[in-house]
């Protein structure tokens, strides 16, 4: 039947574990623990989360704030980090952290060859920014239909999953897996290498001259084509680091994409679309929401999320650091 | 002159349809229960398709909410289903989808391009997540089963929800609503500047639109039998129906009728055989129908046109 077909499709929440719902084995099934200390792990879960969307969410937000695309296959970018991972970790027994030399590159590349081909085409053809953004919107839909189901092709539906660093790590009398503390620790290494190279380099300023006004930018000398580009695919290249961090904390498949989509998505319009530091204090925020609502009421973390980012919208469209 | 032919062009269409019509009305008279089911599917697509572009083509609004107005049909079939008559079931879907697209259109049709899109996304997963919570927490089971109507009558009630909607959306269309929103698309401040009501009249559009389909998303759960709501807000119907619209074209009244019905049609002989290379290929033809072909199908029509008359300047005679 159509519709259980069609329910296959989109539906990774039920199936494979999210990080909400191991954040909720994280919080739970310790009777008579103290306040305090029920208090100080809804925060740390909330950060440890908070620091994944975090990074999903930068890459996002580069490749809105600077290339104008709205990219909606961005988690089809984490899901094949992930599920590369999960293939060099397996099959051919390298250390997960390893994959970061083949997800990364691979990731980027990518990014990049379809900015040149396709967003670089849709971008000289529009009329104007806001026709440009609509169908690159579009483009990108098709690109997820495309990756993943490219992935499903290789990979096919089955839920991946292997075990590294989980050994449980005391902080403050609270457990956390080692790998999420790594995941934390990546994720705030990317951001200030990210941010020095804005701040600090030559291309970095290019980047920073497009996101303020390409054609300005594009006169002073910047080969607008290629610094777009180079951010597409900073942006595609960050989902697939992101994605090998989460196939060492939960299980993969070729159809999670979406849900990381949606979820860097409301980071990123929490923070302010195109904003970096907007994207951290937007994933830390939502990583603590997701912990609170989890706490008292598991089944309503993602409805929190959508909710708080409806509200979002129509009080502040632009963001906490949006201008 | 000019005027006589386009009465005589519009009342050949209108024939054209009405025939068509008739031949649909009468069509599990002469063929197969597999052609019915068949024809049903590609009926709620171009439901889907063409209330879609109703709103989206003249305004520019790329509105991905189809699936949650789609999904309040299913439920309100799933939850009245047992109650109801089924004319009221379907009436009443409509009531629901036109009241929640109501709300919507009311907060957020002020929202500015992408941020409308992404708005329109979000409101399918709450919507999907809060009936989930709902029902495992107070139902305690995830799907519902709807009384099952048979398929005949599923494919009447499909066919006079596209005719009604065939009709009103050509009566927009013609009046001077769908040109001021197609002025709305063109540009907005100017729109309200020349004494266009921007905000009122977007809120209906968008509303009406939503009427049909969630009538058509009540008639379909009666098939279905079995509904959950990761089945009824899946967002790939709305992420379909701008597929099909896009691909049929925008510029025409009957582009996304046939965008719906190629794309629906690919559908069906595709799915069982490459259920994963028929997405694949869906992926490729919206990347190649932006890329190549902004005008869609239907905007091909034109260019082929131009080329070949363009061609035999070139090269008369040969």
């Amino acid at each position: 039947m159509r519709g259980c077909l069609f329910a296959e499709w989109l539906s990774p929440v039920e199936e494979i574990s999210t990080p909400l719902d191991s954040l909720h084995c994280d919080c739970y099934g310790r009777e008579g623990a103290i306040v305090i200390v029920t208090i100080l792990d809804v925060v740390i879960a909330g950060l440890l989360l908070g620091g994944l969307y975090a990074l999903i969410a930068m890459g996002l937000s580069l490749q809105y704030g600077v290339a104008r695309v709205l990219n909606v296959s961005h988690g089809e970018f984490i899901m094949l980090g992930g599920l590369i991972t999960w293939t060099l970790t397996t099959q051919f027994g390298l250390n997960p952290l390893a994959a970061l030399a083949v997800c990364g590159p691979l990731t980027f590349l990518l990014g990049y060859i379809l900015h040149r081909t396709i967003f670089r085409r849709l971008a000289s053809t529009a009329e104007s920014v806001g026709v440009f953004e609509g169908n690159s919107m579009l483009a990108s839909f098709g690109l997820m239909f495309i990756i993943q189901n490219l992935a499903l092709v290789i990979w096919g539906p089955e839920i991946r999953g292997y075990s590294y660093l989980a050994r449980p790590v005391n902080i403050g009398g609270a457990l956390f897996g080692a790998n999420r503390l790594l995941t934390l620790g990546f994720a705030l290494v990317i951001g200030l290498i990210f941010y020095l190279y804005l701040a600090r380099t030559r291309m970095g300023k290019a980047i920073r001259a497009a996101a303020q006004d390409r054609d300005a930018a594009a006169l002073m000398g910047i080969n607008i084509n290629y610094v777009l580009a180079i951010c597409f695919a900073l942006g595609a290249a960050m989902a697939g680091i992101a994605g090998m961090l989460i196939s060492m904390s939960y299980p993969v498949n070729a159809v999670m994409g979406f849900e990381y989509t949606t979820i860097a998505i409301i980071v990123v319009v929490l923070g302010g679309l195109g904003s970096i530091p907007g994207s951290f204090i937007g994933g830390f925020l939502l990583g603590l929401v997701g912990s609170v609502v989890t706490y008292f009421q598991p089944g309503l973390a993602l409805a929190a999320y959508y909710a708080i980012f409806i509200l979002l919208l129509l009080i502040r469209p632009t963001g906490i650091m949006g201008r | 002159m000019r005027t006589h032919r386009t009465i005589l062009k519009s009342l050949g269409g209108l024939v054209l349809l009405v025939l068509a019509m008739a031949l649909l009305a009468g069509l599990p008279l002469y063929a197969s229960a597999y052609t019915v089911i068949l024809i049903t599917s590609i009926l709620m697509y171009i439901i889907l398709a063409m209330s879609w572009a109703m709103f989206s083509g003249p305004t520019g609004y790329i509105s991905l909410a189809p699936a949650a107005f789609f999904g309040v049909g299913i439920y309100t079939a799933a939850v009245l289903g047992l109650e109801l008559p089924l004319p009221l079931v379907i009436l009443l879907a409509g009531v629901g989808s036109f009241c929640l697209a109501l709300l919507v259109g009311g907060l957020t049709l002020r929202l500015k391009g992408i941020y409308f899109v992404i708005f329109t996304i979000g409101l399918v997963e709450l919507i999907k997540n809060l009936v989930l919570w709902y029902e495992v927490t107070f139902t305690g089971t995830r799907g519902r089963f709807v009384v099952p109507v048979d398929n005949n009558t599923v494919y009447h009630v499909m066919l006079t929800i596209l005719v009604l909607l065939l009709l009103t959306a050509y009566l927009i269309r013609r009046s001077r609503f769908g040109l001021a929103l197609q002025s709305i698309g063109e540009d907005e401040q100017a729109a309200a500047h020349v004494g266009v009501n921007v905000n009122p009249l977007k809120m209906i559009v968008f509303a009406v639109s939503a009427v049909f389909m969630g009538a058509a998303g009540a008639i379909m759960a009666t098939r279905w039998s079995y509904v959950d709501p990761y089945i009824a807000f899946n967002p790939l119907f709305s992420f379909m129906a701008v597929l099909m619209a896009i691909f049929g074209g925008l510029g025409k009244f009957y582009g996304p009728m046939l965008g719906a019905v190629i794309i629906a049609y690919l559908e069906e002989t595709l799915i069982t055989r490459f259920p994963y290379y028929y997405m694949l290929i869906f992926g490729l033809v919206l990347v190649a129908t932006i890329l190549f072909l902004p005008g869609g199908l239907v905007g091909l029509a034109p260019k082929l046109r131009s080329w070949t008359a363009r061609r035999e300047r070139a090269h008369p005679g040969g």
